[in-house]
């Protein structure tokens, strides 16, 4: 089996918010990230997808698959947006690092033609990142 | 299941050297790093912790949580210390980077796991970088415990 990743970058903004909780509950859990206005980030996703090598080609899949589906299904969604307002899956729920890397891998897996995804691993900032295998 | 990783750094002074060993033995085991007057690096430290999205939060765990504790138990303590000296840890060992990934883990464990407790997270492993070209990682074995 090999793992081949590839890396794309967008930048965005969110900040976090329940409407369940009181306004004071909401800054004393989420922070400096609770500021409505909202703040951002570089992102830098990466895409790992595992397969064997098919002898024709000496590649699990070609490269630029990968790069036009995180292009149009990552990049034209989330780049330059504000995430809560303007991506779907962040409506009701907060745009955590946790949370993207979940929705990334629900986005790309259902259009990788070839290979399996094996892992989404979402850095927010160089010093915090999060990783998701699918389950 | 998501995996959470946050990196700190500290800057620490060290010295390989094992009394069980003669002077040669020492040096031919630990070349240069077995300098007398010992050496420093700047430590880079990767802490993953792994466990269920908390729905109301969107969040593993708390990063303000993560970083209060890895500082009170880790950085607190190594930062800025000579590891053979300062440390009651490496009185009886060698503060090898792959010893220092082991006592982290043993330092942070706990306290993460129990802060942890109400989603079941888990310390999945702990990363240490001593240069920016060698790396030690400590990940326990467990089962359902996610490699890669």
């Amino acid at each position: 089996m090999i793992y081949v990743t590839r890396r794309a970058e967008f930048s965005a903004s969110h900040y976090y918010h329940n409407p369940d909780f009181t306004p004071e509950e909401n800054r004393r859990i989420f922070g400096k990230c609770n500021n409505p206005l909202g703040h951002g980030h570089n992102y830098v996703v990466e895409a790992t997808v595992s397969g064997t090598i098919n002898p024709a080609t000496g590649m699990v899949l070609d490269l630029k698959e990968l790069k036009v589906l995180l292009e149009q299904e990552i990049i034209q969604l989330m780049d330059h947006k504000f995430l809560n307002k303007e991506v779907p899956a962040f409506a009701n729920k907060n745009p955590t690092t946790e949370n993207l890397a979940v929705e990334i891998w629900n986005l790309l897996t259902p259009k990788l033609a070839h290979g399996a995804l094996h892992r989404i691993r979402v850095y927010e900032n160089p010093d915090l990142f999060a990783d998701y295998y699918g389950d | 299941m998501v995996y959470l990783t946050r990196r700190y750094r500290f800057s620490a002074g060290h010295r390989l050297h094992n009394d069980a060993f003669d002077a040669d033995e020492n040096r031919r085991v630990y070349g240069k790093c077995n300098n007398p007057n010992g050496h420093g690096h700047n430590y880079l430290l990767e802490v993953t912790v792994a466990g269920a999205i908390d729905a109301a939060t969107g969040m593993v765990f708390d990063l303000v949580a993560l970083d209060g504790i890895v500082a009170e138990r880790v950085l607190e303590k190594f930062d800025h210390k000579n590891l053979n000296l300062d440390m009651e840890n490496f009185r009886t060992r060698v503060p090898t980077t792959e010893n220092l990934c082991l006592e982290i883990y043993k330092l942070l464990r706990k306290p993460l796991e129990e802060a942890g407790a109400d989603r079941g997270l888990l310390l999945d492993r702990v990363r240490l970088e001593e240069t920016s070209l060698n790396s030690f990682e400590y990940v326990p074995d467990r089962s359902g415990r996610r490699k890669g």
